[in-house]
């Protein structure tokens, strides 16, 4: 064997000993170290600072502060925190760098807005950060949809989320749904009505697979949450013709005249209790249900966890 | 080490001593420690936590532009000014001409970073009036700098075996930056599925990692640093440079120098 053929052996032998030493003392490196950096750490906190400091790349920091926003928020949710203290500072960067960003609008006022652990529990910031969208981007109909969203879902505003749909359905090329919507808030509709055409349009609407499966999961929640409703009124319409509860589902579906026993969205039959209660067979399979839950009930996994 | 080795680094080590630029640098490095001491004065409790942040901070900017600048240059140069056709003529290995180069720059890093020190102690004293314990932990965020120039060395002289100075230079400085967000890296590859994810990791894994040395911040609050850190740290460089040192051998190896 030559000289040279030796040192290339050698020098091979070397590089991937020592690459995959490397990368093996890097992640006991990582297991030592604290994770701060991603997760706690807003380097700088002024928008306007940033995008000067951007030096005109203003639109590359906008994705990476986006990026970072998804991930603050994602980390923590995923660890079920109640704060999320640093996604509206981050949010509201992303989009001073990139007003025009429409998707940390749309989806970051979907992060603020909802109570912990589901999101922030900052509908005022989302709001604030709808309008600013608005403010930038006037003929995106899609910004109006998620302001009255925000206000009707969050807030309980329905005047306010009745002008933001009507709002909307006025900037050309909105759909028709907005109308509808500003229509139905006016009137004060059903709860149930609305929701589920909210979250319907959202389905229909959005191109990204976990929203069109997080819309999903909520309108299954939705008829759960309908169907507990209408069959504890008929319980309570059973005990005002009696004057006690009814022995089961058959005396309740005898005195209803109901042609077989109320089954939820995956075709399994509602749970009686002796106490007149109706309850969901498998509450697990609803992340959202906020009826028919058994008494202390806490889901053990989140559905955004399970994607 | 032998005989041969020693000489390269030494030859190496002195022409870049004599380098101006080389000079130039120490002499900002110097004056931001001086300038600490301004900013010290200026600000309110916090001119102890100035100089060091102020001052640590310039001795691993300059170590890491002078890493690079002299770094590139090691092997460009002397194909250039035909220098390493003599050298290589006589009973010098390829191998042994990059192991000298590179502990010749890295020679050249530790006795530069060791002025700087004196610099940043100085600056200091000078707003401080003493010395206390916890300052010695300046000594930890000093040795994790020069871990990292061993890294930016190797790799220097890695792109300096193939590359032109000019594209050498833009290389080490990308992996350099890189390199510091290399947490954040990983963070995003894990966030990603499938395929990419293992590509994710792979390049984040790839890249060097230089977030880890970076304890500035913490050594100015006093904050002590885990000798598990220092030990794994140190492994980290030495495989990671070895590693790069190795690629550049590889390459010097086949290369046509005709």
């Amino acid at each position: 064997m030559t000289a040279p053929q030796r040192t290339t052996i050698v020098a091979s032998s070397a590089l991937v000993f020592c690459m995959a030493a490397s990368v093996f003392v890097l992640r006991r490196v990582d297991q030592i170290r604290p994770q701060a950096t991603l997760d706690d750490v807003l380097y700088i906190n002024s928008p306007k600072a940033l995008k000067r400091a951007s030096l005109g790349y203003n639109g590359l920091l906008a994705d990476i502060y986006w990026t970072r926003a998804v991930q603050y928020f994602g980390g923590r949710h995923h660890n079920s925190a109640t704060s999320y203290n640093l996604l509206a500072p981050l949010l509201e960067i992303t989009t001073a760098l990139d007003p025009h960003l429409l998707p940390a609008y749309q989806f970051g006022a979907s992060f603020l807005a909802p109570a912990p652990p589901d999101g922030a529990g900052q509908p005022d910031r989302a709001i604030q950060l709808m309008e600013y969208g608005i403010q930038n981007n006037p003929t995106e109909w899609r910004l109006y949809y998620n302001l009255g969203f925000v206000y009707y879902m969050d807030v309980k505003n329905y005047a306010k989320a009745a002008q933001a749909f009507a709002r909307g359905s006025e900037v050309p090329g909105a759909h028709p749904f907005l109308k509808i919507l500003a229509a139905q808030m006016a009137q004060h509709a059903g709860e149930f009505d609305t929701a589920r055409m909210l979250w319907t349009a959202t389905y229909e609407t959005s191109q990204d697979s976990l929203i069109r499966q997080n819309a999903l999961e909520h309108l299954r929640a939705l008829k759960v949450d309908e169907d507990v409703t209408n069959l504890q009124a008929a319980v309570t319409r059973f005990g005002q013709r009696t004057g006690r509860l009814p022995s089961g589902f058959s005396e309740l579906i005898a005195a209803e005249g109901w042609r077989s026993v109320p089954v939820d969205p995956d075709g399994k039959p509602y749970r009686f209790t002796p106490e007149g209660r109706l309850l969901v067979q498998q509450p697990d399979d609803f992340p959202f249900v906020t009826k028919g839950l058994p008494p202390g009930y806490r889901p053990p996994v989140k559905f955004h966890d399970r994607h | 080490m032998n005989a041969r080795i020693a000489y390269i680094a030494s030859n190496t080590f002195r022409e870049a001593v004599r380098d101006r630029v080389l000079y130039n640098l120490i002499a900002f490095a110097l004056l931001l420690s001086g300038a600490a001491i301004f900013v010290g004065q200026i600000s309110i409790e916090i001119e102890k936590l100035v100089v060091i942040n102020l001052g640590l901070t310039a001795v691993s900017l300059f170590g890491v532009v002078i890493a690079i600048f002299i770094g590139i240059g090691l092997v460009s140069k002397e194909i250039e000014k035909r220098t390493l056709y003599t050298v290589l003529s006589r009973p010098v290995r390829r191998w042994e001409f990059i192991i000298g180069k590179f502990f010749g720059l890295a020679g050249t890093l530790v006795v530069n970073t060791f002025f700087m020190a004196i610099g940043v102690f100085g600056a200091l004293f000078y707003v401080a009036h003493k010395f206390t314990r916890p300052d010695a932990l300046i000594l930890v965020a000093l040795y994790f700098i020069v871990l990292q120039f061993l890294i930016i060395c190797a790799l220097a002289l890695l792109f300096s075996s193939f590359s032109s100075p000019l594209l050498s230079a833009v290389f080490a400085f990308s992996l350099f930056v890189i390199g510091s967000f290399a947490e954040d890296l990983r963070g995003f590859a894990g966030m990603a599925h499938g395929l990419t994810r293992w590509l994710a990791s792979g390049a984040a894994y790839l890249v060097p990692n230089f977030s880890a040395f970076n304890v500035i911040s913490s050594i100015a609050h006093e904050q002590p640093v885990a000798a598990q850190l220092i030990f794994h740290n140190t492994l980290y460089a030495l495989f990671y440079a070895a590693m790069a040192l190795s690629g550049a051998v590889l390459i010097f190896e086949h290369r046509n120098l005709k």
